[in-house]
């Protein structure tokens, strides 16, 4: 697990990611990318919305 | 697919020689005209580097090693290498140098300021120009990601195998059905498109060949394992944001669901494979090789450039004003 400055949370090796709810979502890819900045619009997983806030 | 009809005498002299099994004719070539915007001579690198990729069904298997096609071929991939450099020294004149290559590299793609394709498909883009789009990214979206594969061969340690992270996520995850480019052939058959491999080549423009021959270019040649991933990594962090608009503009335009499907999956995958790109393959190389440094910021500006190039041209075909910049690219 890995927080990328500015971005994401990457994980790598999981099967499944809990969100804030308790929520499990399953993981399909080799590694993926959880939101950590709080506005991404595809929860728990980042869609890149980091890179407006950063910006705006 | 069968060998395209030729766009000029450069391109009619390639597609003949490999017809008839024969060495290429000579032409007198006009070095004045950029090979950027000539489509001949696009035209003519696209199928040269095709028989590396899935080949013609007309054309002799040997051929993708004969000695006086890849001469041509190093002559035009040179003048095009040229002149991508040429075209960037701008931007990577004013690219920053923070000693943090990952956050040099986020920036020279958030300081770019091309137009953008993907707000105009978004929010203005008729049902036809959304198709026409679809049709354009066929050249490319068929072989997705396969340039880049060439460069896995030529890596070492964390850098490869960050590399094959993201081939792997690109080549479905050992599921043949999640393939992108199957995601994509998906995308075309339920928006009422041919989703035979090269359908579309005819109506290719010389921006979207060029785009689609750079990755080859960079990708088939060792000296340039830096620059293949700078511009892997550019194009993958111009992704996510524009994907999801150009999806809000498919399901606008009332095309199916399997048709914003495939851009779906480029928002949540891309928003992953950038990170692994830039961090781990790029910041990673040059970790390992920083001589090229120069060469990975040059693959990122070039992939910009090429971006600008194919979004202007259907933009301005569209006579469409350009969109301010938001996310970029068109995908």
């Amino acid at each position: 697990m890995r927080l990328c400055p500015g971005g994401p949370l990457l994980v790598r090796g999981a099967d499944v990611v809990r969100d804030e709810a308790g929520v499990a979502h399953a993981v399909t890819r080799p590694v993926v990318a959880v939101c950590a900045c709080g506005k991404t619009g595809r929860p728990p997983w980042c869609d890149g919305t980091h890179k407006v806030v950063r910006r705006g | 697919m069968n060998l395209p009809e030729p766009r000029g005498p450069l391109s009619a002299a390639v597609i003949a020689s490999l017809r008839g099994g024969t060495p290429p004719e000579a032409v007198a070539v006009d070095e004045q005209v950029p090979v950027l915007s000539d489509e001949d001579a696009q035209l003519a690198l696209w199928v040269l580097f095709e028989l590396h990729f899935r080949g013609f069904d007309d054309v002799a298997g040997d051929r993708e090693w004969d000695p006086a096609l890849l001469r041509l071929r190093g002559n035009l991939e040179a003048r095009m290498e040229a002149e991508l450099r040429e075209a960037t020294r701008p931007a990577l004149h004013a690219a920053p140098d923070s000693g943090d290559l990952a956050e040099d590299l986020f920036a020279l793609v958030a300081a770019d300021h091309g137009p953008s394709l993907a707000s105009y498909l978004h929010r203005h883009a008729t049902r036809e120009q959304v198709l026409e789009f679809l049709a354009q990214r066929s050249v490319y979206a068929l072989k997705e990601s396969d340039a880049h594969s060439f460069v896995l061969g030529r890596l070492d340690g964390p850098v490869k195998a960050a590399l094959a992270e993201i081939q792997y996520d690109e080549y479905g995850g050992g599921r043949p059905e999640r393939l992108h480019s199957t995601l994509y052939a998906d995308a075309l058959r339920a928006a009422g498109l041919d989703d035979t491999y090269g359908a579309y080549l005819p109506q290719a423009h010389v921006e979207t060949l060029a785009a689609n021959n750079a990755q080859a270019v960079f990708g088939l040649r060792r000296r340039l394992r830096g620059a293949a991933m700078g511009l892997m990594a550019a194009f993958e962090a111009t992704s996510s944001l524009p994907c999801r608009r150009i999806a809000a503009g498919i399901e606008r335009v009332g095309l199916p669901a399997a048709t914003a499907a495939y851009f779906h999956e480029h928002v949540e995958a891309d928003a992953v494979h950038e990170q692994v790109a830039v961090r781990d393959v790029c910041a990673g190389l040059v970790a390992r090789e920083p001589r090229l440094r120069a060469d990975v910021l040059f693959g990122v500006a070039a992939s910009l450039h090429l971006d600008a190039l194919v979004g202007g041209r259907m933009l301005a075909r569209w006579g469409a004003a350009p969109q301010v910049a938001d996310g970029r690219r068109s995908a």
